[in-house]
């Protein structure tokens, strides 16, 4: 399916919002949404979610013979993959842009970093090595996948045991898991990417943009670092002009943002191994409660409410004391009433008499008329319980009331060739009621 | 999940047809046949074709009974094809008719129907008609005369990205959906083009129609807090707008949230709210 067009007013609306340092969901501007690290039963296999957005990771191995000119170190092979139930926007076949973006950005993180010791994944050299492959999914795109693919990799890599391999001689034993307990892998840092987009050519900066922010962003600078604040990859792109020192503040910014999340997840492998050794329950079905109707929880955003209360006695000091109320009808025949010395006739410009009359209704309507102004073609409750003129456009009775019945409501194309008749200009408003007058 | 109270009839056939009086309220599923009044008493405990002797026959109208959506008609019965609970409406006029029978379910994705006001976005400007995304699987197609006081020399002004609000006129499986701004007498009544601020956000459909229901509560107590401007559209979308950006905000993820909130849960935010 084709990717829902972003409105013009959601667009000006969020680059407002940025602007008042304000974000959808509450956050703040240096805030990373709520992340949540989940592990399957097999070794390996995790599901991240940072807000929304949820990436699958699973790990696994096998004996391959090692590529020539490297025979002494395993291989390494990572495939991020964008899951048609992720966004409606991608398909099979469509997503090539974005995906190839995403993929190189993961192995430079994972694969130049040397995060892994892949000497270590060596049985025999120049013949046996381990192959550690790394598949992640992204399940649910709310923005930042690349974080969350991040993530999900390092803690799927920390994550895994592969068997056991004794070397004696010749001889290479490859023992199973029953035999021998899986062993994990030597890991020597985690790089985690942490992603800034820039808004406004680079005014102002959020961190780990949702899904909308990412669409009206500007640029992105994703910074790959790990705890002991070695930059491991930076990638900016969106074509935006950065100063260095904003650079050097981001890289600051995600020193400190790496070290929260590094913390997490060693604490989430932590709880998982503990579990584990006492014997208890693991695994998705625990983790993921089952107890809901919708996949998705809504967190509760904390809201700022601090400065509604000046707001509204500002706005109730400025507001205008209600208008009188004329509650006095005139009847002129059976079924057709003046309430109102109504307004001039603006018939000769078609164009802005929609919005003409709408105004001209909003002066005169009440101030608890104010409240609530629903648009949805139902007539508003409490209409009738006050003597308010009734727009005819937003009402569906067919009350109609004449605003000037010395006028003439309709615009009647005479031919006359009266010398004080002319037709197409807004002047004949006046002419035509010194016309009248005189008749 | 699905397990229905009484099962009242069962045809001669054997399938598990159940009356649909006694399903009210409870949760069906796809798949499942109901039974009208009217079938009911024929195939009652009688049995071999003897009719019960009814006293006061004719004062249950045997009217027309009109399927609402999540249902279908497949011969005599009614067939279930959307998950939910079963509602039914007696009608208003007290003779004419045997109601309204519908499955309340709830989903995301947008089927347009004929009739339903919706929020749009246009997306293609081609000749004489916009191409309107309603969040269909089609894009709808919304003329340019269709909007009050529009002819062929004033023309509505209307951009690529700007919101509309508006009806379907057409909208079947077989064609692409069209839309108008319009109503039948020609008059806007508050359709058109939607001003240019304010926060659109997309909710489930069932919430929609909780908060378009009569006498929604949520409503009545939102406009308490502070004036706004909001229009719903039928297609899971909302518009917004309040004075600042802050209230606007907080209007968006208090509507986003009512989905999920129990009545308790929500009094307690608004009158935290309302003391602030």
């Amino acid at each position: 399916m084709k990717e829902t067009p972003l409105s013009n007013c959601e667009r000006r609306f969020l680059l407002r919002a940025i602007e008042e340092k304000k974000r959808l969901d509450g956050r703040q501007t240096y805030d990373y949404r709520n992340i949540k690290i989940s592990f399957g039963t097999d070794y390996g296999c995790c599901i991240v979610e940072l807000g929304k957005t949820r990436v699958l990771g699973q790990v696994s191995c096998e004996l391959v013979s090692p590529k020539l000119n490297r025979a002494t170190e395993g291989i390494l092979f990572f495939n991020l993959e964008l899951s048609q139930m992720a966004a409606p926007a991608f398909e099979p076949g469509r997503q090539s842009d974005l995906l190839v973006k995403l993929n190189r950005l993961l192995e430079r993180c994972l694969r130049n970093s040397k995060c892994i010791d892949t000497e270590s994944l060596c049985v025999v050299a120049g013949e046996k090595v381990w192959q550690i492959r790394v598949d992640l999914h992204l399940l649910n795109h709310d923005g930042n996948i690349i974080d969350a693919a991040s993530i999900a990799a390092i803690v799927a890599l920390c994550h895994f045991r592969r068997p056991d391999v004794s070397v004696q001689g010749d001889e290479v034993t490859l023992y199973t898991p029953e035999e021998r307990d899986p062993v994990p892998l030597s890991i020597h840092h985690m790089p985690i990417c942490v992603s800034f987009a820039f808004f406004q050519q680079g005014t102002y900066l959020l961190v780990d943009p949702n899904e909308r922010e990412e669409r009206v962003m500007d640029g992105l600078l994703v910074i790959a670092m790990n705890k002991h604040r070695e930059i491991c990859t930076i990638q900016s792109s969106g074509g935006i002009m950065l100063l260095k020192d904003q650079v050097l503040r981001c890289s600051k910014i995600a020193g400190v943002k790496v070290l929260e999340i590094t913390e997490l997840i060693q604490k989430a492998l932590e709880n998982d191994r503990k579990v584990r050794k006492e014997g208890g329950k693991y695994g998705f079905a625990e983790s993921i409660a089952s107890q809901r109707i919708t996949a998705f929880k809504m967190e509760k955003a904390p809201i700022d409410t601090s400065d509604v209360e000046e707001k509204a006695e500002e706005i109730i000091a400025e507001a205008e004391p209600p208008l009188e109320v004329v509650s006095n009808p005139v009847l002129w025949t059976p079924g057709t009433a003046q309430i109102g010395e109504g307004v001039e006739n603006s018939w000769g410009d078609l164009e802005d008499s929609e919005k003409e009359e709408e105004d001209e209704d909003g002066t005169d309507e009440a101030i608890i008329l104010d409240s609530i102004k629903m648009d949805i073609g139902v007539e508003v409750s409490n209409i009738g319980s006050q003597d308010a003129p009734i727009v005819l456009s937003d009402s569906e009775e067919e009350e109609m009331i004449i605003l000037e019945p010395d006028k003439n409501p309709k615009k009647i194309r005479t031919q006359t060739t009266s010398a004080k008749q002319e037709a197409p200009s807004k002047k004949p408003v006046r002419k035509r009621k010194k016309k009248r007058a005189a008749n | 999940m699905a397990e229905a109270g009484g099962i009242t009839t069962e045809s001669v056939a054997g399938d598990r047809a159940r009356a649909a009086r006694t399903m009210l309220d409870q949760v069906v599923l796809p798949g499942e046949e109901l039974l009208l009044p009217e079938q009911e008493d024929a195939e009652g405990p009688g049995g071999a074709g003897e009719r019960p002797l009814r006293l006061n026959a004719g004062t249950r109208s045997r009217g027309r009974v009109v399927c609402g959506p999540g249902l279908r008609r497949s011969g005599d019965r009614l067939l279930v094809t959307k998950c939910g609970r079963l509602r039914h409406k007696e009608p208003g006029g007290g003779s004419s008719g045997g109601g309204v029978y519908w499955v309340d379910s709830q989903q995301k994705r947008y089927v347009p129907v004929k009739g339903d006001h919706v929020i749009g976005i246009v997306t293609a400007k081609s000749g004489d008609i916009f191409k309107v995304d309603v969040g269909g699987s089609e894009p709808a197609s919304l003329s340019y005369l269709a909007f009050e006081g529009a002819t062929k020399r004033n023309r509505p002004n209307v951009q690529v990205g700007d919101l509309i609000y508006g009806q379907f006129v057409v909208a079947n499986k077989d064609m692409e959906p069209e839309m108008v701004c319009i109503d039948s007498c020609g008059r806007a009544s508050g359709m058109g083009v939607i001003g240019q601020d304010g926060l659109l956000f997309k909710v489930t459909l069932g919430l929609i129609r909780k908060l378009l229901a009569p006498d929604c509560e949520i409503l009545q107590e939102v406009g308490k807090l502070y004036p706004l401007e909001i229009v719903f559209g039928m297609n899971g979308r909302i518009w917004v707008k309040a004075k600042t950006i802050q209230q606007t905000l907080i209007l968006a993820n208090i509507l986003e949230a009512c989905e999920h909130m129990t009545a308790d849960q929500r009094k307690q935010i608004f009158s935290r709210l309302a003391e602030s």
